[in-house]
């Protein structure tokens, strides 16, 4: 079976968008703890992420959050955040705490793989990488590794990025990790299209505006992403 | 090749761009054994530039004392900017680039990345706060004069850290094809010991020339901090003298003075945050020291205390700017006259100050503020 991970922002709301989106048929849930100067996200993403800063979701509160939200579902739960956080936190504490929360991993956007190895988490790998990082990448990840389709920040694209198919070859080659791939991934038909090629699909921007609308819309829109990905598996 | 310095620095960006500070690092270190890039960009810098710039004592500004001017308000385009962003550019035309993108603040960074970009005939995207672009509103006219498009960032404090996370953002988009011309010695490795060696130049000229019309060195050098390349430029010539090093903030926006250690822009340094890591406002009249990190290499200087740090208000700026213009006939911009003002109250009698930029940019602001309106307001 081909893995649905849905990311959502930590806010007061989020646990029941959470528990919506696993009804609908998230595999796993990404939890972005907000930072305030995001370099990876596009403006969805900036935005949400503003919005929740400005409503007091700071890292005690996202970690209330993910506890909340662990409380209410049985799939893995990985935040996702940027260094800043963890260096103001601590990388241990951030790691000990994220844990005792109810996390399984994490995913630290902006910390390349040669550093922090105290830090288990789930590596990214871009279009970009060359095959040497894509070993590393994998050697290292924790779980599965996530690759960024395209080369761009996080954002609703018309279609699927044509380096994707590329990207998955060359990671294919060099490692037998379970391959994830986001960024840009909006529609039912791009989700098919991308369970043709990983073994995940991730869906970021456009599940956070769909929770803008509620738990109800936000499970529907899983629910049609589940569909369209099950359909892949059964074809082949 | 430096990633680190002391505990700050490194390189904290996305997946996707390390890759090209991978190929930046390799291209800078070739081209710093490359004789024909040295000789490039020194002629860049003499017959482009103008090259060397004067030192100027400014004794009716400093009866009594001889506190001399390191003039890169002179330097072709108006400020010390140049010197990097000729640099740089030579470096991606090596790379193969052919679009720039840049941040910039007071506008200096992007007036200088505009004006080479017409000369090398690269494509040239500017990202500028909205508020910048209000406040700095001639060098926005330059920049478009000199054919680069100027993107407005809305969001925020619409000031220099936005811009340069929207310049990083385009980055990350169109890597293979772009270089991005980071303004200060700040950014993820290799930017800023790039940018300091591309800005030594000013210390290293100004040394001599101090020498040669005194016959000793300062007793101190001063020059403002808001990234830090004009600070990091003039302070390297004199880091191993018996010099004292004063790097001058404003005082809304002294990551220095009271930031702490944490990550914005790809880099590990002393910022402006929250106990959280969120980053917090900066506020200076002055756009270009408006920022709230700094490079890396200051924080480290900080620490070893062989370089101390100390703040500047808006209003101590002012004056100093006022006294500059009518007591040496020089317009300085506000940024230098942070510098300008600390100088004025050091003990020291034989002081160097780091002239960064001039000050025509900065009449409308300075000017609004004198009446006490903001220029939106005046003009109703």
């Amino acid at each position: 079976m081909k893995k649905l991970v849905v990311y959502l922002v930590c806010e007061p709301e989020t646990p029941e968008l959470a528990e919506a989106a696993v009804e609908g048929g998230a595999d796993l849930v990404e939890l972005g703890f907000p930072f305030s100067d995001p370099l990876a996200e596009g403006p969805t993403i900036r935005l949400a992420c503003e919005r929740a800063l400005a409503r007091g979701m700071r890292t005690k509160q996202c970690l209330e959050c993910l506890a909340e939200v662990r409380s209410r579902v049985d799939v893995p739960l990985v935040p996702m955040t940027y260094a800043a956080i963890l260096e103001a936190y601590g990388y241990e504490r951030f790691v000990a705490d994220t844990r005792a929360a109810g996390a399984t991993t994490a995913i630290v956007v902006d910390l390349p793989v040669e550093g922090h190895p105290e830090v288990p988490r789930i590596q990214l790998v871009a279009p970009t990488s060359t095959d040497e990082r894509l070993a590393a990448c994998a050697a290292a990840t924790d779980g599965w590794l996530y690759l960024v389709t395209l080369t761009g920040t996080t954002g609703a694209r018309g279609e699927v990025s044509s380096a994707l198919a590329g990207l998955v070859e060359r990671t294919r080659a060099l490692t037998d990790v379970p391959l994830y791939a986001g960024f840009g991934i909006s529609t039912p038909a791009h989700a098919a299209a991308v369970a043709e090629l990983a073994d995940g699909v991730v869906v970021g921007s456009r599940a956070v505006q769909v929770a803008e609308e509620g738990p109800r819309a936000l499970r529907d829109y899983v629910r049609s992403l589940r569909g369209a990905i099950d359909a892949v598996a059964t074809a082949v | 090749m430096t990633t680190t310095f002391g505990a700050y620095g490194g390189r904290y960006v996305p997946e996707t761009l390390i890759p090209a500070l991978d190929e930046l690092t390799a291209g800078w270190q070739q081209a710093c054994k490359d004789d024909a890039f040295r000789r490039e960009v020194h002629e860049l810098l003499t017959s482009y530039a103008g090259r060397p710039t004067p030192l100027t004592l400014a004794s009716r500004f400093a009866p009594n004392r001889r506190i001399y001017l390191k003039r890169e308000d002179i330097l072709h385009t108006g400020a010390h900017k140049l010197n990097n962003a000729l640099g740089q550019a030579v470096l991606a035309r090596r790379l193969g680039k052919h679009r720039i993108v840049a941040e910039t603040g007071a506008g200096q960074h992007g007036v200088a990345t505009a004006t080479v970009c017409a000369r090398f005939g690269f494509d040239c995207v500017v990202y500028m706060g909205a508020e910048d672009m209000r406040r700095q509103r001639p060098n926005v006219e330059r920049m478009q004069l000199l054919g680069a498009e100027v993107r407005p960032v809305e969001f925020g404090t619409k000031t220099l850290k936005e811009a340069t996370s929207e310049a990083i953002r385009d980055w990350i988009t169109n890597v293979e094809t772009t270089h991005y011309l980071i303004g200060s010695c700040v950014g993820p490795a290799p930017y800023p010991e790039i940018v300091r060696e591309l800005q030594r130049v000013i210390g290293e000229e100004a040394r001599e020339q101090l020498l040669a019309a005194e016959g000793r060195l300062p007793e101190a050098v001063v020059a403002c901090v808001g990234g830090g390349s004009n600070a990091i430029g003039v302070f390297y010539a004199f880091l191993d003298d018996d010099v004292r090093l004063v790097g001058v903030e404003a005082a809304g926006a002294a990551s220095l003075g009271t930031g702490r250690t944490g990550i914005l822009h790809g880099a590990r340094s002393s910022i402006l945050a929250d106990a959280d890591g969120q980053i917090a406002d900066a506020h200076s009249i002055s756009a270009g020291l408006d920022y709230p990190g700094v490079g890396p290499e200051h924080a480290a200087l900080r620490d070893s205390g062989r370089a101390e740090y100390v703040p500047c208000t808006d209003e101590q700026a002012l004056a100093a700017f006022h006294r500059l213009a009518e007591t040496e006939g020089i317009i300085p911009a506000l940024e230098s006259s942070h510098a300008l003002a600390c100088a004025l109250g050091l003990d020291e009698e034989l002081v160097l100050v780091c002239l960064s930029g001039r000050g025509d940019k900065d009449l409308a602001e300075v000017l609004a503020h004198d009446v006490g309106l903001r220029p939106d307001t005046a003009e109703r």
